[in-house]
């Protein structure tokens, strides 16, 4: 999953969640009914699950653009010299 | 967000924290219901009174318990728990309660009810002060939700009197 990809599913998750549970009340006590909004509730959470915890391709339109080999071949990495030790004579 | 697993946990510990509001909204809810309980007690019968090895009095009685608690449900409730106490005063004790009777009330259609039969816990006296006594039958319940608080209260008949001698 892209950064892109990942902001989207963390804010959706949210989303999802916080109505899923404002429904689940609203309708529960109009309805009279806790195992309502017990059920709603758990459908929100089932639903909120499938859509955001899976790597759906959806997630990934904004692909990281890796530096091209040819390019890395021209800024080689540096090396590390390795010390010199003073030997004691 | 970069793992299955930890999308997964994230979901499901703010899962469970939108949970928990949820039944604080369900149990805060309960504070908006009208509630408008009534009952009667009527003491049919003394059917004895006597005076204990020990020196404790102890009385039985019949009653016949009639009483409406349907408005004490809401969609918050599990079960209501009624019970019937017997309060008088003695030199000893400021207020005595004894137990008479009690029930668990688990549906609104069963909240209505009559009920007559005689004292379910016996009634019995710290010594023997119960000849022609004063004495209270007070209706308990308590509201059991599904979730959240639990609220108590009672209604409170006076004007019942035990006899002057031992029968």
């Amino acid at each position: 999953m892209d950064w892109q990809g990942q902001k989207v599913v963390e804010q959706l998750m949210q989303i999802l969640l916080v109505i899923s549970g404002v429904v689940a009340v609203v309708v529960g006590y109009a309805t009279e009914s806790f195992r309502a909004m017990m059920l709603i509730y758990a459908g929100g959470v089932v639903l909120a699950t499938l859509i955001t915890v899976p790597n759906w391709p959806f997630y990934n339109h904004h692909p990281l653009k890796w530096l091209d080999p040819s390019e890395a071949e021209k800024h080689p990495k540096p090396q590390v010299v390795a010390k010199k030790r003073f030997s004691k004579k | 967000m970069h793992s299955f697993g930890y999308r997964a946990n994230a979901l499901l510990t703010f899962a469970v924290t939108i949970l928990a509001f949820i039944c604080a909204i369900a149990s805060f809810s309960d504070n908006f219901s009208n509630q408008a309980p009534s009952a009667q007690i009527q003491i049919l019968n003394i059917n004895w009174f006597q005076k204990q090895p020990h020196g404790n009095d102890e009385v039985s009685l019949t009653m016949n318990i009639t009483a409406d608690l349907q408005s004490l449900f809401t969609w918050n409730t599990k079960q209501v728990f009624a019970f019937v106490a017997a309060e008088y005063e003695t030199s000893k004790n400021t207020l005595n309660q004894v137990s008479l009777w009690d029930a668990i009330i688990p549906e609104k259609e069963e909240a209505n009810f009559w009920i007559q039969i005689s004292n379910k816990y016996r009634f019995i006296d710290q010594g023997h002060n119960l000849r022609g006594k004063d004495f209270n039958l007070t209706l308990h319940w308590h509201v059991m939700p599904k979730t959240g608080k639990m609220f108590a209260d009672k209604i409170v008949m006076s004007g019942y009197r035990l006899p002057n001698a031992y029968r």
